[in-house]
């Protein structure tokens, strides 16, 4: 049972590395928020197999927690937001997706070997996806770095979001039920806040490209 | 009761202003709900000046000799800037800059950032810390774009992607001190409590610890505006409305100033090494260097004293960096004299680009024709933060420096050349805004000048005496520091 289960993780970690690739070279936005409730879903899935291998409880309402903010609630906000803001079949161009992959690569081995010592002294079943956690929270923030576009930024935000609380999960079963709580409010409120802010950039530049952002700048 | 309301009187203050903030009268019950949170704070810091540490509500809160004095600055400055905002508010109203409707949201986010801040400061749980530090990014957001022009919207945009990125860093460590710990301290329960952490911390892992602490230092860090993680700093302070800008720059800072600062305790009580500290060093010295260069290339006044913060706030975490009971208490002292003073500077910046309507610093002439107390006001906050005696910052800093030459002879040239060149900078800008020509008539507002005066007669005193029970406070806290 416990040996099978540890696979089941283990896959769906590689699954959820697979999807943060997905992700950095995807163009469409209406494919890149699929993308991101896809992650949701497998982090939801991960989450609920660790509470069934080790029997904690608060991760089952750690996995709820997921379901309903990542899977249906903000994927729900982002789908919304797109189409009211009109950019709903807006495709980005990428320069350079194959070195932009490259650089992806080096930054997951850089990450397990960062998490190599954590994996070591973890006790947990999912301590082997420590270095998989990390990987995706680096390469959330280099699709932050390398879109232009407001809404893709963002979403490379939550995903970051999403890598960090894989990282909790697989090192330490989670973090406190009521931090867990605390992150999850301040999340959803960040997006409620950006979606504000989508309209306010919209409104003043008629784009939601970011590139307008440089005005301010040490001359 | 009283621990309850510091929290409970922003928060009341932050809905009730969400729903009435619009009305006539909203700058006074803003106001008044930071007279409040005053008293409480006050309350508060006599009573645990004379009982000691306690905590609240099962071991949540923590109120003990380091928070409670930054409890009662926040409380302070927070009604200070009330006061402040109040004429400032609606001169920027009735010149049609701000609807009434932003007034509202501008009232209900600045007593909510008061309570994410008294949250912050006063949790006992590293978790609920994170999240304390992320609401404040948040609620600090809209208000940076309250002017909705296309520089503060890039200002809120770079601050919240930035912070919000900074602040993941935190959130990475604060799971890997989590991690650390509940192989002492079990699952449930206290295992991000930072009192049970500050027990167990010799037998923390070192090497999880090292990385954690490199985390929460990058992460909060960003939100101290340590270089090279400042950029959003002078964009927000220079975008935002002044009485945000002046709460920011006195309040926001020293919070993850502190938050730094706890993780920095544990840190070094789990590595028997010097190793927090000298990493603290290093980004307080280049923080202080590279703003100080900054300074004499601004032409925007709010943005020359953002960049003022983030040299000031490079020199306390040098302070807190090198450690010892001379350095931390000089360090707690210019956290405080510096919120002061620069929230003063703040005000008086504020009515003088009121005033001169620009911001750009070659524009504002004249000021002690214009306004005799504001010119004033300016001058001397000035000469304070540039550390002229008798100003506290001249204590702080003399102490500061002086233990640097003792302890780390090395990195004193570098704290005098970056102050000299401040101070060069600074007061070479200040001097003709203050006493240059100027052909602008006489505005009809009466500035609100008691907060600035307040605030600089404050720091005076602490330059020239600090009361004994003050100092034996900060004593005490600087002990806890190391």
């Amino acid at each position: 049972m416990s040996h099978y289960s540890g696979q089941l993780i283990n896959l769906l970690a590689a699954v959820l590395l697979l999807l943060s690739f997905a992700m950095l070279g995807q163009r469409r936005i209406l494919s890149l928020i699929n993308l991101f409730m896809a992650q949701g879903a497998v982090l939801c899935a991960s989450t609920a197999t660790v509470a069934l291998v080790t029997g904690q409880k608060h991760l089952y309402w750690s996995a709820l927690i997921t379901l309903v903010l990542k899977v249906l609630l903000l994927p729900w906000i982002l789908h919304r937001l797109i189409r009211r803001l009109n950019v709903k079949w807006d495709i980005e161009t990428l320069f350079n997706i194959p070195t932009t992959m490259l650089i992806g690569i080096v930054l997951v081995i850089f990450s397990f070997n960062l998490a190599l010592p954590i994996s070591e002294l973890a006790g947990t079943v999912s301590r082997s996806t420590v270095g998989i956690a990390m990987a995706s929270v680096m390469l959330s923030f280099l699709m932050m770095i390398t879109r232009s576009k407001a809404v893709p930024q963002v979403i490379g935000f939550l995903a970051m979001e999403n890598g960090l609380f894989f990282a909790a999960t697989s090192a330490t079963y989670g973090m406190p039920m009521v931090v867990e709580l605390g992150i999850a409010l301040d999340v959803l409120v960040g997006m409620v806040i950006l979606g504000v802010f989508f309209f306010q950039i919209r409104e003043q530049f008629d784009s939601l490209d970011i590139r307008h952002l440089e005005q301010l700048k040490e001359d | 009761m009283e621990f309850f309301l510091v929290l409970g009187f922003p928060l009341l203050g932050g809905m009730v202003l969400a729903l009435t903030g619009h009305t006539r009268r909203a700058a006074e019950y803003n106001a008044f709900f930071s007279l409040c949170t005053l008293i409480a704070a006050s309350v508060l810091t006599l009573h645990i000046v004379n009982h000691g540490p306690q905590m609240f509500f099962e071991e949540q809160f923590l109120v003990d000799p380091l928070n409670v004095f930054l409890v009662a600055l926040t409380a302070l400055v927070g009604f200070t800037t009330s006061l402040f905002s109040r004429p400032y508010m609606r001169i920027e109203h009735d010149r049609g800059h701000l609807s009434v409707g932003r007034l509202r949201l501008y009232h209900s986010m600045f007593q909510m950032f008061m309570f994410t801040m008294m949250l912050a400061l006063t949790t006992n749980n590293m978790g609920i810390l994170w999240v304390a530090m992320e609401a404040a990014t948040l609620t600090t957001v809209l208000l940076v774009s309250l002017y909705r022009t296309t520089a503060s919207l890039e200002a809120a945009w770079k601050y919240f992607i930035l912070c919000g990125v900074g602040i993941a860093q935190a959130l990475f460590g604060t799971i890997l001190l989590y991690f650390a710990a509940e192989k002492l301290l079990g699952h449930e329960g206290g295992a991000l409590l930072w009192s049970h952490l500050n027990a167990v911390k010799g037998s923390l892992e070192p090497t999880v610890m090292s990385l954690a602490f490199v985390f929460l230092l990058v992460g909060y860090g960003t939100k101290v505006g340590l270089v090279p993680l400042h950029n959003w700093l002078p964009d927000a302070h220079a975008e935002g409305p002044t009485p945000v800008s002046a709460v920011l720059s006195g309040l926001l800072l020293n919070v993850a100033l502190y938050a730094v600062v706890r993780c920095k305790v544990l840190a070094d009580g789990a590595l028997h090494s010097n190793l927090a500290g000298l990493l603290m060093m290093g980004f307080g010295l280049v923080s202080v260097v590279v703003a100080a260069f900054f300074l004499s290339r601004q032409k925007d006044i709010k943005r020359m004293f953002a960049y003022s913060s983030i040299e000031h706030m490079g020199i306390v975490t040098f302070a807190f960096g090198m450690g010892g009971p001379v350095a931390s208490f000089g360090g707690l002292l210019h956290m405080t004299v510096h919120s002061l003073t620069k929230s003063a500077i703040f005000f008086a910046v504020g009515h003088a680009t009121q005033k001169s309507g620009t911001q750009l610093m070659e524009h504002i002439r004249g000021l002690i024709k214009l306004s005799p107390t504001v010119g004033w006001g300016l001058m001397l906050g000035t000469l304070a933060i540039l550390g002229m005696p008798p100003f506290g910052v001249f204590a702080s800093e003399f102490l500061i420096l002086t233990t640097a030459m003792k302890q780390q002879p090395w990195a004193t040239p570098f704290l005098l050349i970056a102050l000299g060149v401040a101070f060069a900078a600074i007061f070479g800008k200040v001097q003709p805004m203050v006493f240059g020509e100027s052909s602008l008539p006489r505005l009809p507002h009466k500035p609100a000048m008691l907060p600035v005066f307040l605030h600089l007669a404050l720091v005076l005193l602490l330059g020239l005496w600090i009361p004994p029970y003050l100092a034996g406070w900060y004593q005490q806290a600087a002990r806890f520091i190391g």
